[in-house]
């Protein structure tokens, strides 16, 4: 069944979309947090009248315009493409789905398109309290883009508050508050966004150390420093606080995913967490029954994994052949019984479909199976994992293992975040530190180490939506959708040729961009505040 | 409030939503008339960065209305999402590259370093004036004249041509609609530069190019409107929900509707008026009433398109009944209902919408304010 296919549609479905989401979040983070930082020095503006905060203000803010501009320009490519490229599941969860974006639309980007013309345009036409109340309602107005997109997301990973009708062959929405209140939209609502901020604030922070290392706007650049390393540690502590309980949350919904974040083939109670780790390459992708672990080189924590993901140092933390092949012992059932259980389930569809309109009895029947909540959780519940059944149990083995991510992807994107979400914080601290000693300006190698520290941050950033995406293949949503079955049925020489449409383009906005901002720092904050 | 209505109550709530923010879009659309203009009312640089500067001002408003529109969409109908853009793949994307290197041309145009130079953005300004508007009317006409697709009992929808949405092009009541589309943005365009701007010579020109663009605009338009209501429609039984071709359909929901018809000739009457006073008195008021014109109109022609038992996205590849209708197409009653309450919000996003323009546009554009130092100028 697997065999047909096309494997070259999805792919490059997939690297498209990837693409496109990955360069939209080039944008975004940054946009969610200098926002905040505008309207605080703006604030502060306001509060002492002192023009040198209005010059910040308006250095900082240009150079949020031109980061926002192109933040606009990528996302609406990502909203078209749930329809041009993932057609099928646009029908399969649109209305669940479809519900955020919408309101985001009408709440979010309104909100901040007003107002961030007002920041823009209103210098000197509108009073003082109004041009502030504009500056935050532009970062509030970003946040809650962000909100309404990440609810969604978390939904895919753990969707919740639905039903599925066999009727229109979709899931249907019973419950809003448990779509927005659950436990991951809470938690990748809050990790995500402080993510933003401590982009931001890494930003703020090394183009102010450059400033002082070319000996220009020194007091404009502290007071930044001060601004943006304050910021930066609130925003770390949360950011290291959210992604703790995300990562908890993680384990409960997508184990999956926690195995492969860590490379835990075989599962063990009181796990140890690596800390810094060389996967060795006798276990590459794609995992095998014969996979087994192997680092060349690492240094673990003790107990930390199971303490992390269950709060309990005892737990017992299932390994990714644990997952696939099951394990009796701790309750865990293997994937070949979950995708006979899946497929019996698309039978039932079948089933029901081909009744409906010749056999009202057996319809009747078939229905009432799909409102009965115990055969929901014992056979609905695996439906996506159907797509992987195949007669012939050795060949359904198999099978089984692609149902595993890249393990590699997951473990180094994961630990490269982490490890740079602690140095993030000590960086901040250091700097702060010695900016109340007076002491920053000679710290030279500090003050590098501060402006290298501005393209890490994209990178933990990036790695971060890497951990969670990559995490989760081949779930579009989890356990009901693979990719396979969400794809737009369309030849893949087109979806290629947009592929590298967007690649180019991507290209040319990037350099356009990089050139235009690096002028603009260059040009910095001029005098008098204008 | 809502859980007590139908659901087809809901559903037609949810057409009149689709359908005002489409008006909207097709008024706001002006910034993109305006952009293929810049070149032929701006003579010199300074008049030409008025001109954007004009325009720079608005166009997130247009922009954040289609994105809207599309979240919208997608809430309310979502099988039309999947069809139409999992279909006509090309048209789309080509949609959606023309508004992607719009959003960033203003505010990279005038920046040093932006290393293509600022033509290249005034080019892809002039791009999206031109594609945004032909294609996205082109678009809309097939939910009068259908498109090839079918619908399987899994809802999943395939497209029978290998053109994904091209073929649409090729149709000429389609282009009429599309190029009625071009030619009425120019006219609010020049409409709007006309009243927002305070130049002599600006005025003058935008007046005289008014006129050239006005009566293609009327010819293309009547093209479109006596076809559309001498054609065929997709007409829906509503016991069945059976699809089949009605003769005279849309000429027939007029007069089944008499409300739609008297939105839709005042509309036809106010962008008309619009545009005769413009051009017989020195008048600076006439986008305000080719505006309120253009939204009457289009809110009509889509209430034509949903309502009265017709399908809004017809299929015409054989299988007639793959149609999408407001009832086949909606999202489940819980969800409308839960995005009814959301649209209470629409009033009230309108009220400072209104109330922040008005704050910074009290004064007209000068040349003065494209030298002076304290705004941001694209
Ligand atoms: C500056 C960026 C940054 C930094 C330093 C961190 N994170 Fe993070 N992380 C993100 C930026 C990010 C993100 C880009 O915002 C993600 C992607 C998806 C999401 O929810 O947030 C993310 C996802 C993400 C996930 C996956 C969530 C899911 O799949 O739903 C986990 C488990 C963590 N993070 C855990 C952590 C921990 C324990 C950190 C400790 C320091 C940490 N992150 C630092
Ligand atoms: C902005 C940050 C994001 C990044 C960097 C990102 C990254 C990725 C990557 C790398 C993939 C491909 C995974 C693979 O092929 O193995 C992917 C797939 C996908 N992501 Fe995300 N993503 C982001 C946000 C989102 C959000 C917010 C959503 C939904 C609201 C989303 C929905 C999807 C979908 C539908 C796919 C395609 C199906 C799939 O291959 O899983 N992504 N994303
Ligand atoms: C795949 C999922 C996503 C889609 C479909 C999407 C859609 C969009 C769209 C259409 C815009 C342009 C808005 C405008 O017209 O002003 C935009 C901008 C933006 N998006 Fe995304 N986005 C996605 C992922 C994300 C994520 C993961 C975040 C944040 C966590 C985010 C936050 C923002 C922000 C802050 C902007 C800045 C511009 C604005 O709000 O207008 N987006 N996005």
């Amino acid at each position: 069944m697997l065999e047909s296919i096309d494997l070259t549609l999805i792919n490059w479905s997939r690297a498209q979309f990837a693409l496109t989401a990955m360069f939209h979040w080039l944008f975004v983070p940054l946009t969610l947090g200098l926002g905040f930082m505008v309207a605080f020095m703006e604030t502060i503006y306001v509060k002492t009248g002192d023009p040198e905060w209005k010059k910040l203000t308006k250095f900082w803010m240009k150079l949020f315009g031109i980061n926002f501009a192109i933040g606009v320009a990528t996302g609406i490519i990502l909203e078209f493409e749930f329809g041009t490229n993932w057609s099928n599941y646009s029908w399969f969860v649109g209305d669940i789905f479809g519900a955020p974006l919408a309101i985001e639309g009408i709440m979010a980007f309104f909100m901040e398109s007003t107002f961030i013309a007002v920041m823009f345009f209103g210098w000197g036409k509108v009073s003082k309290k109004f041009h502030l109340t504009a500056t935050w309602l532009t970062a509030i107005g970003a946040n809650l883009s962000a909100l309404w997109i990440l609810v969604a997301n978390a939904w895919m990973q753990n969707p919740k508050g639905m039903q599925f009708n066999p009727d229109t062959a979709r899931n249907e929405m019973i419950s809003f508050w448990n779509i927005l209140f659950s436990e991951s939209a809470v938690n990748k609502f809050l990790h995500t966004t402080t993510s933003g901020f401590v982009l931001a604030a890494l930003f703020v922070m090394g183009i102010s150390c450059w400033f002082l290392l070319k000996k220009r706007h020194i007091l404009f650049a502290k007071r930044s420093i001060i601004i943006s390393s304050v910021f930066g540690i609130i925003a770390s502590l949360m950011l290291i606080g959210t992604g703790d309980s995300s990562a908890r949350d993680v384990a409960t919904t997508q184990p999956m995913k926690l195995a492969a974040m860590e490379a835990l083939y075989t599962g063990k109670t009181q796990a140890p967490l690596i800390a810094i780790g060389l996967i060795g390459d006798s276990n590459d992708d794609p995992v095998t029954p014969e996979s087994e672990e192997d680092f060349l080189f690492k240094i673990e924590i003790p107990n930390m994994l199971s303490y992390m993901a269950f709060l309990n140092v005892d737990a017992f933390v299932p390994g990714i052949k644990d997952l696939v092949l099951g394990n009796e012992a701790h309750g865990i059932m293997p994937y070949n019984e979950k995708i006979k259980r899946g497929y019996e389930a698309q039978q039932a569809l079948k089933a029901l479909k081909k009744a409906q309109k010749s056999d009202p009895e057996t319809y009747k029947l078939i229905r009432a199976q799909f409102e009965d909540q115990q055969w929901i959780n014992n056979y609905f519940k695996y439906f996506g994992y159907g797509n992987y059944y195949d007669p012939d149990p050795e060949q359904l083995e198999k099978n089984a293992f692609k149902l595993v991510p890249s393990v590699s992807l997951s473990f180094y994107a994961f630990h490269i975040m982490v490890g740079l979400g602690m140095h993030f914080l000590a960086l901040f601290i250091v700097v702060l530190w010695l900016t109340f000693k007076n002491k920053i300006e000679t710290k030279r190698f500090i003050l590098w180490t501060a402006v290298w520290t501005i393209p890490l941050a994209y990178i933990a950033s990036q790695s971060g939506w890497i951990v969670a995406e990559v995490g989760r293949q081949p779930w579009v949503i989890q356990d009901l959708m693979p990719a396979m079955s969400a794809v737009s049925q369309i030849d893949s020489s087109s979806v290629m040729i947009t592929f590298w449409l967007f690649a180019i383009t991507f290209v040319a906005l990037a350099i356009a961009e990089v050139r235009i901002m690096v002028k603009q720092i260059n040009i910095g904050p001029k005098e008098g505040g204008d | 409030m809502f859980e007590t209505l139908s659901h087809l109550a809901l559903q037609q709530y949810w057409w009149i939503i689709i359908s005002l923010l489409g008006a909207f879009l097709v008024f706001l659309m002006f910034v993109q008339g305006g952009q293929t203009l810049i070149n032929t009312i701006g003579k010199s640089d300074i008049e030409k960065t008025m001109l954007i500067n004009t325009l720079g001002r608005k166009w997130e408003f247009t922009f954040t209305t289609l994105v809207t529109f599309g979240g919208a969409f997608f809430a309310s109908f979502p099988l039309f999402y999947s069809t139409s853009f999992g279909g006509a793949y090309w048209v789309w994307m080509i949609i959606l590259f023309a508004f992607v290197i719009q959003a960033i041309a203003y505010e990279f145009r005038t920046r040093q370093n932006n290393v293509f130079g600022p033509k290249t953005y005034e080019l892809f300004l002039f791009i999206n004036g031109f594609i945004g508007t032909i294609f996205i009317g082109t678009a809309v006409a097939t939910f009068f004249t259908g498109s090839p697709f079918s619908v399987n009992e899994l809802n999943q929808s395939r497209w029978e041509t290998p053109f994904h949405g091209l073929e649409a092009a090729l149709n000429l009541h389609n282009l009429s609609l599309g190029l009625t589309v071009f030619f009425l943005a120019r006219v609010l365009g020049l409409l709007y530069f006309m009243n927002s701007i305070d130049d002599e010579s600006i005025f003058t020109r935008a007046r005289k190019h008014l006129l050239y663009n006005a009566v293609p605009f009327v010819v293309f338009f009547l093209t479109f409107t006596i076809w559309l209501m001498l054609r065929d429609g997709f007409a829906v039984n509503p016991n069945t929900e059976e699809v089949f071709m009605e003769p005279f359909k849309y000429f027939n929901n007029l007069l089944t509707m008499p409300i739609v018809t008297i939105l839709f000739l005042g509309g036809v009457v106010l962008v008309l008026w619009g545009i005769i006073s413009s051009l017989i008195t020195t008048n600076t008021s006439g986008i305000w009433f080719s505006g309120t014109g253009t939204i009457l109109t289009v809110f009509s022609l889509l209430l034509l398109a949903g309502f009265n038992n017709t399908a809004f996205y017809p299929s015409t590849h054989g299988d007639m009944q793959s149609s999408l209708t407001i009832m086949n197409a909606s999202s489940s009653h819980f969800t409308l209902t839960a995005m009814s309450y959301v649209s209470l919000l629409v009033p009230f996003v309108l009220g400072y919408i209104w109330h922040a323009w008005k704050s910074i546009n009290n004064t007209k554009i000068t040349k003065d304010e494209m030298s002076s130092d304290d705004i941001h100028i694209y």
